[in-house]
């Protein structure tokens, strides 16, 4: 990859967010800065309530920083933004609407409801495996395709920017390792930008070009590592010799 | 659920005995409604107790046998189920506006609690004189208390299942970029539909103490006015067979509601 004629998707430049509330201040977040490159997936990892969560609300422009700025694409980041898919923990899918439904969900938001596009987001789910289940009820299906018809859900409006917040920590641990591979896998065919946050460093590794390592609270990018492990699925990276050593250099990292 | 037509021989003995169990319940419950109703008749028949007391099954079937020829049981009935019906109409969609409202703007909710919450434990029958000042005697009276009865339950009952709604689904549909009617219609009402439910069921009960109530206080016509009326010249068979009647279209209504309910949450 030609680092040269890569454009910036998304950019933190000298973020920090405080969150108020009656009992008092929290800094969040602390002179967050970095970029992210078209195509890349960034795994972000750090403890628990160290401000993960906070970061992906910033870049999805549901915060607006205290301080600094958020561009996606030079601009800077407003909620709803067309570009940005979301996609948390639970796949969050609506218990009263079919799997089509759902998955159409955001064209509906975004008034961008049109056959060709409501096509188009049935052929996503038809190439990956939820073909047979459009009209299905969620509860209908198991937790690796649920969170499978979430992921759809959130290509659907083809948004070129994924966030994804622990997607795969709901799931029991046969499924998340599947459901991971899925996930990659399709946005790695997608062509989409990704940025996911996770607690868990085997999965960041698993699925990363690039992982941040957070400090505990206030967020603050203490490291960023080339995993360097190129179109390698997680699976199989799971099995390279490389990983068992960027596992201790960043449960290291983390535990500093 | 489908029935498998080539199941087990253990499934189908259990099938057979689930099947023989509710067949017992059935039967049991109209056991017992005979047993009462017979060792009723039996001690008022016998004259254990004087029937003028405890009135009898008997004389209540004569008596709502005589208020039908005379064509005053639909007349009474009639008042009543117009009465209670209306004012649970109108508490159920009131009181859902209001808790819309109320959901969409923190600081009516914040301004508004604590009358709510003061409104919710009156007694409501405390403001039958003022009732009847300002609505007379008629049945607009008792439509007001029926709604007055069944509206801050509503609100409520209401209010909760809004405010209920999952925030990481807010969330997401934040993230879309969804204003606030987007947010109400394609999250907020679908997922509150088991709390609307539950609200109008709650709502019938309320309905029918609110117009039986109202017609304790101002009586003129209704199943409520037999029944003062009724203990007031001490004619306990009228009491009874307007209890009884009562029974009949409050279970009737309710049951009207289960099926609304079995409707609204078919998918
Ligand atoms: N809406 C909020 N109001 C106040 N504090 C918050 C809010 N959201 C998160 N926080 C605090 O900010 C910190 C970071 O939260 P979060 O970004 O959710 O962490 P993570 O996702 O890494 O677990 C936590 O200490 C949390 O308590
Ligand atoms: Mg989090």
């Amino acid at each position: 990859m030609n680092e040269q004629t890569e454009k910036t998707v998304l950019e933190f430049d000298d973020v920090s967010l405080t969150y108020h509330t009656e009992k008092g201040e929290t800094l969040a977040a602390s002179h967050l800065q970095f970029a992210v490159r078209e195509g890349e997936f960034i795994a972000v990892i750090g403890p628990s309530g160290c401000g993960k969560t906070t970061l992906l609300s910033l870049s999805a422009g549901l915060l607006s920083p205290s301080a600094g700025e958020v561009r996606l694409y030079g601009k800077p980041v407003e909620r709803g933004n067309a570009h940005i898919g979301y996609m948390l923990q639970k796949d969050e899918l609506f218990p009263w609407r079919t799997v089509e439904a759902n998955i159409t969900l955001p064209l509906e938001i975004r008034k961008c409801n049109t056959p060709a596009r409501r096509a188009a987001a049935r052929a996503l789910a038809e190439k990956y495996g939820l073909g047979g289940f459009l009209k299905h009820y969620p509860d209908q299906l198991s937790g690796g395709m649920r969170q499978r018809a979430a992921l759809i859900r959130t290509l659907a409006a083809d948004p070129r920017m994924l966030l994804l917040d622990e997607p795969f920590s709901a799931l029991d641990y046969q499924t998340r390792l599947n459901v991971c591979d899925d996930v990659y896998e399709i946005i790695r065919q997608e062509h989409k930008t990704a940025m996911l946050v996770t607690h868990d460093i085997s999965e960041a590794i698993s699925v990363a070009d690039r992982v941040f390592v957070l400090s505990a609270r206030p967020a603050r990018v203490v490291a960023a590592h080339e995993i360097g492990f190129g179109e390698m699925k997680p699976l199989e990276r799971r099995k390279d010799a490389r990983f068992s050593a960027w596992f201790d250099r960043l449960w290291k990292e983390l535990n500093l | 659920m489908k029935t498998q037509s080539n199941c087990s021989l253990e499934h189908s003995l259990f099938l057979r005995r689930r099947r023989r169990e509710s067949i017992v319940v059935q039967l049991a419950r109209f056991g017992l409604l005979i047993a009462v109703l017979g060792i009723w008749e039996l001690i008022a028949g016998l004259k254990l107790v004087d029937p003028f007391i405890i009135s009898s099954p008997s004389r209540i079937a004569v008596q709502i046998g005589k208020l039908a020829a005379d064509g005053s049981l639909f007349y009474h009935i009639g008042v009543t189920l117009w009465e209670t019906v209306a004012g649970f109409v109108i508490a159920v969609v009131l009181g859902t506006g209001i808790a819309l409202a109320l959901w969409w703007s923190e600081r009516a909710r914040r301004i508004l609690e604590p009358y709510i919450v003061v409104l919710n434990s009156l007694p409501k029958i405390a403001l039958g004189p003022v009732i009847i000042i300002w609505f007379g005697t008629g049945s607009s009276a008792i439509v007001f208390m029926t709604v007055l009865v069944g509206i801050i339950v509503a609100i409520l009952h209401m209010l909760g299942g809004f405010m209920a709604t999952d925030a990481n689904k807010i969330l997401l549909l934040q993230s879309m970029g969804a204003s606030k009617v987007q947010m109400l219609r394609k999250l907020v009402l679908p997922s509150a539909l088991p709390q609307f439910v539950g609200m109008l069921k709650i709502c019938v009960g309320m309905a029918w103490i609110g117009s039986i109530m109202g017609e304790y206080i101002v009586s003129k016509a209704g199943l409520g006015y037999l029944i003062v009326y009724g203990g007031q010249v001490f004619k306990l068979d009228l009491v009874m067979a307007a209890t009884v009647i009562l029974c009949a279209l409050a279970g009737a209504m309710y049951a009207l509601v289960a099926l609304a309910e079995r409707i609204l949450t078919k998918k």
